[in-house]
């Protein structure tokens, strides 16, 4: 599918989609709101077909943070970039782990690197980080007073 | 190596495998709940040897970054440099030299040969299997030598840099990799011979540790795990980088999905390898072998993303830049965090000896899954 195909297809779904064509792949923007019945509607929609999620990641924009996701069909290769802007203070958001069965480690990552809370998520605790970790390693206020890392 | 921590309410036995054991090749921790011998779950404890790469690339250059890299999957360091390279050169819009692209890919198979044998060779030993390792390494060796030529290194190469490779090869680089082709087809046979057709090896791994094509695509299955649930996943052919596009070769999709079928498409992937490096290594053109670039590389505003296939599968580098000489942001989508979140699926309702031999096949590198 081309941009425009997808464009029109993702605007029949949610009217209220923005999106961003500036980059390599289709951006859509998205309200946290809105996003959990948007996500199923565009894995079952038989054109889209959306099966594969490649990357799922956070970024902090130090105002806000976005939730990217990179979403990709295995069957005609079209590529689209899900974002969702977060709310910095209480970052909460729906889960997608039971739709891609591959989110469910990557949002514990995010959970622990970003503070960003799955709602509905099975097992949301800290992955990688030792249990008694305070803080959020990759916002960009964080600040390690043992290590070395400072931006 | 194998420690019980308790029980739960139902009476299953917890375990520990790991973070020291020798069939998790690195430092992974991983709590088995049994009942009996039967695995009912299996969950991963990561981070023993999480140095937050992606943090430190925050604040290093779009030079310095690369070298970090070979760290996360040390097995296939060319091609996670290749990937952060290729970013690079895809946000400031440079031509790479045909030259360059030629001995970049002839390094990425040579890497992925390398990769495999030791995963044949660890794999084999887990299951019991001792001589399989040294029949490998010695090939490997031949490889390492290779490397070691032109790179000045054996394992963390860090030759590749954006706009190029870093330096000539090795005035015997072409002679060497020939004669270790003529070698390999050579030799590729006694692989077969020593361990695929053996009874006792294929009793283990037949039938055990499927995983089914749907899976694959909704764990995030990539490299030879999907393949051998029968997904086309192979980066090379979905998008190629370089000059994988003019080179021929078959992407190995078959659709058994369980251990043997993992461990045969690896087995034919290096035959593949070994076919693309025959078909540039006679002719690597003349020219540059680094395209000019300023000496502070600042990539214009927005996002990049770059996919390229290792040795386990897709390892894809996100960027945010801001404009800056340092990345705002980076992401490293690793093969094998990915091919791990299956690791629960695939083993429940095995044994635990299947356990070792499923894990085998997905051939994890630990500082490929923590970063």
């Amino acid at each position: 599918m081309t941009n425009e195909e997808i464009k029109i297809k993702i605007t029949e779904i949610l009217p209220a989609a923005t999106f961003d064509e500036t980059g390599e792949w289709l951006n859509v923007f998205v309200e946290a709101s809105a996003f959990r019945s948007f996500m199923e509607q565009i894995r079952s929609d038989k054109d889209l077909d959306l099966d594969y999620m490649f990357c799922l990641t956070c970024v902090d924009w130090k105002t806000h943070l976005t939730m990217v996701y990179h979403l990709s069909s295995t069957n005609t290769r079209h590529c689209v970039v899900v974002k969702v802007k977060l709310d910095r203070d209480k970052p909460e958001i729906e889960t997608v782990c039971d739709i891609w069965r591959t989110a469910e480690l990557h949002e514990r990552e995010v959970f622990e690197m970003f503070g960003v809370n799955f709602l509905h998520h099975p097992d949301l605790r800290l992955l990688i980080l030792p249990d008694d970790f305070i803080g959020y390693p990759l916002r960009k206020d964080f600040e390690d007073p043992i290590n070395m890392i400072k931006l | 190596m194998f420690e019980e921590i308790g029980t739960t309410a139902e009476g299953d036995l917890l375990i520990n495998v790991g973070p020291q054991h020798p069939a998790t090749h690195g430092v992974l921790h991983l709590v088995l709940t049994l009942n009996g011998e039967i695995i009912k779950k299996v969950e991963p404890h990561l981070g023993y040897i999480h140095r937050s790469i992606e943090k430190m690339c925050e604040s290093l250059s779009y030079r310095q970054f690369i070298y970090v890299t070979s760290r996360m999957d040390y097995l296939s360091a060319h091609i996670n440099n290749h990937a952060c390279a290729l970013v690079v050169e895809k946000g400031l819009q440079v031509e790479v030299p045909l030259r360059a692209q030629y001995i970049r890919v002839i390094m990425d198979e040579l890497t992925r040969i390398a990769s495999h044998e030791l995963w044949w060779s660890a794999m084999s030993m887990d299951l019991g299997a001792f001589t399989p390792y040294f029949l490998a390494f010695r090939e490997r060796e031949k490889i390492n030598e290779i490397m070691e030529e032109t790179c000045g290194a054996r394992l963390t190469m860090n030759y590749m840099v954006p706009g190029g490779v870093m330096a000539e090869p090795h005035p015997d680089f072409q002679k060497k990799v020939k004669a270790f082709v003529a070698d390999f087809k050579k030799t590729l046979h006694e692989y077969d011979e020593l361990i695929t057709g053996n009874i006792i090896f294929q009793n283990r791994m037949k039938g055990v540790g499927y995983l089914s094509p749907e899976d694959a695509i909704s764990y995030g299955c990539t490299g030879p795990v999907a393949r051998a649930s029968g997904v086309k996943s192979d980066i090379r052919k979905i998008a190629p980088y370089d000059v994988y596009d003019k080179v021929e070769f078959d992407e190995i999709i078959e659709t058994g999905g369980d251990c043997f079928t993992r461990y045969q498409v690896r087995i034919k992937e290096m035959s593949q390898s070994i076919r693309i490096i025959e078909q540039l290594i006679d002719n690597i053109p003349d020219g540059d072998f680094q395209a000019k670039t300023k000496a502070v590389l600042k990539l214009p505003k927005g996002e990049f993303y770059q996919r390229v296939e290792t040795a386990r599968g897709e390892l894809g580098v996100y960027i945010v830049s801001e404009g800056a000489a340092q990345p705002y942001r980076i992401k490293f989508r690793s093969p094998g965090f990915s091919n791990l979140s299956a690791l629960d699926h695939m083993v429940r309702g095995y044994k635990i000896g299947d356990f070792i031999a499923i894990m085998g096949t997905l051939d994890l590198v630990i500082p490929d899954i923590d970063r």
